[in-house]
């Protein structure tokens, strides 16, 4: 008996051990933000802004500071014409620091109909207007 | 009390089918996996029939996951990062723009029962402009800032980038970092010795 009730247990390690195989996660995409002002009802797919991809390469004050971009998602009114001119994302997507802007769709990314925002800040759990 | 053979049986082939499962399962979803970071077809935000897109787009996993691990976020430590030199970015676009890092550290002692908050200006200062904080969101002068936890989990003051695209607001303890108790010192800046508020204004 006492030998089953040692099989029963070394089973039930088995199960909570197989269990804890679940794999973890973890989110690249914090801290990306969704652009949408224009996209979708231009026909075209939103922008992810991967905030991770940019700041291996850039400072925050670059764009932030230089470039002129609000610390907010949504305070920013970007158009592709003041890209294409040159400003915002057009000073360094031009075809010599960055790709030009005749690539759409790698910028033009974004499942159609995304709601525009930042991503990731539901971790923090706290009302938040993010 | 006893247990039956049966029982015994079905116990031992339950746990092999549930381990079966699990690993099927992990397998499936370390598929487009690099190291810990979803591919970006997975991500929920990435229009999956965007091919060509995705194929130039660079995979999370294979820039994060030779960075020094963090414990949140996106699990990267990026000040570590930084500091340790395993990524250069770069300070500026525009010749002759003024690149400032100030290291001053700022404690917070009106923290009620939370540890004391201590802001290290340096950390701060090596990816950000003195001009992206100061005056808009802190005044630049100790104490006359309103900070408090309900505005920051509403987003503002150190809540416009913890919370979005720094450590999140739940990693309480990297910013409430001086045990009550321990710091006998004054509250507000930790002037070096033989500094003073001047060497450290705006203009």
């Amino acid at each position: 008996m006492n030998k089953n009730i040692i099989k029963l247990l070394l089973s039930s390690i088995f199960i909570i051990f197989s269990l804890s195989v679940i794999p973890v996660s973890a989110n690249a995409e914090y801290g990306d933000v969704i652009i949408n002002k224009y996209s979708d009802s231009a026909g075209m797919r939103p922008v992810i802004y991967p905030h991770w991809f940019h700041r291996i390469r850039f400072r925050c004050k670059v764009c932030h500071g230089e470039l002129g971009f609000e610390m907010k998602a949504g305070a920013n009114d970007v158009t592709m014409a003041e890209i294409i001119d040159g400003k915002f994302c057009g000073m360094c997507h031009n075809g010599e620091i960055a790709w030009s802007t005749e690539h759409c769709d790698i910028c033009h990314s974004g499942k159609p109909g995304l709601k525009a925002g930042i991503k990731g800040a539901h971790q923090t759990l706290g009302p938040g207007i993010w | 009390m006893s247990i039956n053979q049966t029982d015994l049986r079905k116990a031992k082939i339950l746990s092999l089918v549930v381990l079966l499962c699990m690993s099927v399962a992990s397998g499936l979803v370390y598929a487009g996996k690099i190291g810990l970071w979803d591919s970006l077809k997975d991500d929920g935000l990435h229009d999956r029939r965007n091919k060509k897109g995705l194929k130039v787009l660079q995979e999370p996993g294979e820039a994060l996951s030779k960075l020094p691990r963090g414990v949140s976020g996106n699990k990267v430590d990026w000040v570590m990062a930084l500091q340790k030199g395993f990524i250069e970015p770069r300070t500026h676009i525009y010749e002759g723009t003024e690149i400032r890092v100030i290291d001053l550290d700022i404690i917070m002692g009106e923290t009620s029962t939370m540890n004391y908050v201590m802001f290290p200006h340096k950390a701060h200062t090596e990816w950000l402009d003195c001009k992206n904080c100061h005056p808009i969101f802190f005044e630049p002068k100790v104490g006359v800032t309103p900070v408090n936890m309900g505005a920051i989990l509403e987003g503002e003051f150190c809540g416009r980038c913890h919370g979005a695209v720094s450590f999140p607001l739940t990693d309480c303890n990297r910013c409430h970092s001086i045990i009550q108790g321990t710091f006998t010192g004054t509250f507000g800046a930790q002037y070096p010795p033989g500094t003073q508020y001047e060497d450290y204004s705006l203009e």
